[in-house]
């Protein structure tokens, strides 16, 4: 029960469309899990509807995060809860530097008028960011404005690093990454597994879990998991691709 | 087992936080004392009302003349509604009190002030900011100053700093030379009412080659209900002076609205620098329709840098003729409207002279159904060549009923003269909230912290105690906003 991001028989729409049906799945923490399968299947729908965003209806189902039911909380209670969301596109904020960002999101997550700690910050911030091959001039750049698909991932697994988050839904974290960045993104990831971290990594092709090994891959098709199995499933797929997927739902 | 955090639990928690929010921030200049004046003109305009103003005061016939001739104008000129709002037409001028005083002279030590004056600005905290960073104060409690103090090393190096009262009588030279020259009185309505009224306010003089390190500050108090404030500010920089004059604001929440209307003028003389800084956070009752005006001598610059939040209605466009070659104007302007406000703010760049620059920066956030207007005017005149003009003007929009508009009038005649006009409009996305909430921030953290990164470029220039000040006022406006 605790120490699970416990997904059970989610139902979604959005737009008055359903498109998570029935979902259930068990991230427990110290394991990386991978979501995978064709597009417009509702991976990520699923990591919207977890992360308490508006327009994605929860009709019924729970998600339990440690043994507390998240959904239907506001996005920020979600957060601080302890879920981390990587975007796909994450958004600019411009005039925001990162570094404000990220004490601003830290400065939350504190009891309200608690003294702020900004030496030790910014050496955290360092040495996260020496870790990531992050220029230090990269702080005092606006939030994702300006920034190569690369920079902005980066970005992401930097927060993520700094914010610890219990656990983290990485939405195709992948696209648009060169290998160069592909590499640094799944150090990134690499770096933050351990026991304290539930990690579901989103994706839509193999590659990414070439650098991330995940414990278990599950395939998601027409809004649920059509199949559960272990890295060789990933494998497996990469060769026969979805069709095989779609035809075995279509049998079964 | 299952433990829910309820929707419910995290509304409560967001509007706690905002409600105690708020309650710092409005109430900060919300409250006022007993109303005890010595001297009170009345309610209403005359040339009666002139004539107590001006013995009251003790003032020599020109003024007086001035002032009745400036009554005159006013009277002939209508509220400039073909143009501006028609909101204007609900101050009653004839029901408004246009002076009001203690019969306090200013005191010069902060032991003399009158307690109930006292502590009024020991709530807003002037004596801590004059220990901390200023090089001078001056207080104004309804019509006249309470408390006005310089260091002495200033006032040894021939810097003046009292309010016009003083200044027309014991400076009468250089005061009469520019008084009422820049900013005449026929050149608005209001500009006219304050000529015919006014009282408090600085006169400033720094003398050739002095420069003031540290910021002169003025504070305007309104006390009274049903009042009008009409101070009126000289500042003088003489050859190669270099001066920064602040002034802050407030007044507490009446039920009736409450007028405020001044006049500054500032002269920079060859090579001469003078900043102007104001952060207007006028309660949201006020009318606060102000003229300013700085003529730039050869090389010399002027800068405007202004900052409206409060008030109800604010009509205020700072300007700079650029009179020398080589001179240098600027404005750089923040405007935030909330709620029931209407902020019409701009600026005014007149080229009178070759190899002349101005520079204007305005950035305005609407929010609710607020109401953000940008007006601006740059006039380059065939005449004069080599003339340089830059303006950027952004807005953003935080609701979807939120409004803003922009009126430039650019002029630029003749050939070797540029300028350059940017401006956008921007709406802080739900998908930039969601994005910042998913980081933790509350919708209302989430709000301020990008309406801050919208100014902050321009919160960059004022003096660190304003702007974080600055960014304080605007949290809390933000976290207020959001329901």
């Amino acid at each position: 029960m605790s120490n699970t991001l416990d997904i059970r028989n989610l139902n979604v729409s959005v737009a008055e469309r359903q498109i998570l049906k029935n979902f259930s799945l068990t991230v427990p923490k110290g394991e990386v899990h991978a979501l995978m399968g064709p597009n417009g299947t509702g991976k990520s729908t699923l990591a919207k509807a977890l992360s308490g965003h508006e327009d994605y209806a929860v009709i019924s189902g729970e998600a339990l995060l440690d043994g507390e039911n998240i959904i239907g909380a506001e996005p920020d209670a979600i957060a601080r809860a302890g879920l981390f969301m990587a975007f796909q596109y994450p958004s600019e904020i411009p005039g925001v530097t990162i570094a404000n960002f990220i004490r601003a999101a830290l400065v939350a997550r504190q009891p309200k008028g608690a003294p702020f700690d900004a030496k030790a910050y910014y050496a955290r911030l360092y040495e996260k960011m020496d870790a990531l091959k992050m220029d230090r001039k990269f702080t005092s750049r606006s939030v994702n404005e300006g920034f190569s698909g690369g920079e902005k991932k980066r970005c992401e697994i930097l927060q993520m690093m700094m914010l610890e988050p219990k656990y983290a839904i990485m939405d195709e974290t992948d696209s648009g990454l060169d290998i160069d960045a592909l590499r640094i993104v799944a150090d990134g990831v690499n770096k933050m597994r351990g026991p304290d971290i539930g990690i579901l990594v989103i994706t839509h092709y193999q590659r990414l879990l070439d650098y991330i090994v995940p414990d278990k891959v599950h395939v998601m098709y027409d809004g649920k998991i059509v199949r559960s199995g272990d890295k060789d499933l990933a494998l497996e797929l990469e060769k026969k691709g979805y069709d095989w997927v779609k035809e075995e739902v279509a049998i079964a | 087992m299952s433990n829910t955090i309820s929707e419910h639990d995290t509304d409560v928690l967001a509007d706690d936080t905002t409600s105690a929010a708020i309650d710092i921030d409005r109430e900060k200049g919300n409250f006022h004392y007993k109303e005890d004046y010595a001297y009170d003109a009345g309610i209403g305009l005359s040339p009666e009302v002139i004539d107590y103003v001006t013995k009251v005061k003790g003032e020599p016939e020109w003024v007086r003349e001035f002032r009745h001739k400036a009554l005159k104008i006013f009277e002939s000129k209508p509220l400039p509604t073909h143009w501006a709002t028609r909101d204007l037409e609900t101050i009653n001028f004839d029901e408004i009190r246009y002076y009001l005083a203690k019969g306090q002279k200013p005191s010069r030590t902060w032991e003399e002030v009158p307690d109930d004056v006292k502590e009024t600005f020991e709530r807003l905290g002037i004596p801590e900011q004059e220990r901390r960073f200023l090089a001078g104060v001056e207080a104004q409690f309804d019509s006249e100053s309470a408390y006005s103090r310089m260091k002495e090393e200033l006032t040894k190096q021939g810097v003046i700093f009292v309010n016009p009262t003083e200044g027309l009588k014991e400076h009468a030279d250089v005061f009469r030379k520019y008084f009422g020259k820049v900013i005449p009185a026929g050149d608005n309505k209001f500009a006219a009412l304050n000529s015919a009224v006014f009282s408090g306010g600085s006169f400033i003089y720094v003398p050739k080659g002095v420069k003031v390190a540290q910021p002169l500050q003025a504070y305007f108090r309104i006390n009274a209900e049903n009042f009008g404030q009409f101070e009126r500010t000289l500042i003088i920089a003489d050859e190669g002076a270099e001066v920064t004059y602040m002034e802050g604001c407030t007044a507490p929440k009446f039920e009736t609205a409450t007028l405020h209307s001044a006049v500054v003028e500032l002269v920079a003389l060859k090579g001469a620098k003078i900043q102007y800084i104001t952060v207007q956070n006028w309660s949201n009752n006020v009318f606060n329709l102000v003229t300013k005006r700085g003529v730039a001598e050869e090389g010399a610059e002027i800068r405007w840098i202004d900052c409206n939040i409060g008030s109800r209605l604010t009509m205020k466009y700072p300007g700079v003729v650029l009179k020398g070659q080589h001179s240098r104007g600027e404005v750089i302007s923040i405007a935030l409207a909330s709620d029931g406000q209407h902020q019409d703010t701009g600026a005014k760049m007149i080229h009178a002279a070759s190899n002349t620059t101005s520079n204007i920066v305005s950035k305005s956030i609407s929010v609710g159904q607020g109401r953000a207007t940008y007006r601006g005017q740059v006039t380059i005149p065939k005449a004069f060549s080599h003339c340089k003009n830059n303006t950027e003007c952004d807005a953003l929009l935080i609701n979807t009923n939120s409004r803003t508009d922009t009126y430039p009038a650019i002029t630029v005649r003749g050939a070797n003269n540029s300028t350059q006009h940017e401006a956008s409009v921007s709406k802080v996305s739900a998908e930039q909230i969601f994005y910042m909430q998913q980081r933790g921030l509350s919708e209302g953290e989430a709000m301020s912290l990008a309406v801050n990164g919208f100014i902050n470029d321009l919160v960059k220039e004022f003096p660190m105690e304003y702007s974080v000040e600055l960014k304080r006022l605007i949290e809390l406006e933000m976290e207020g906003s959001v329901g």
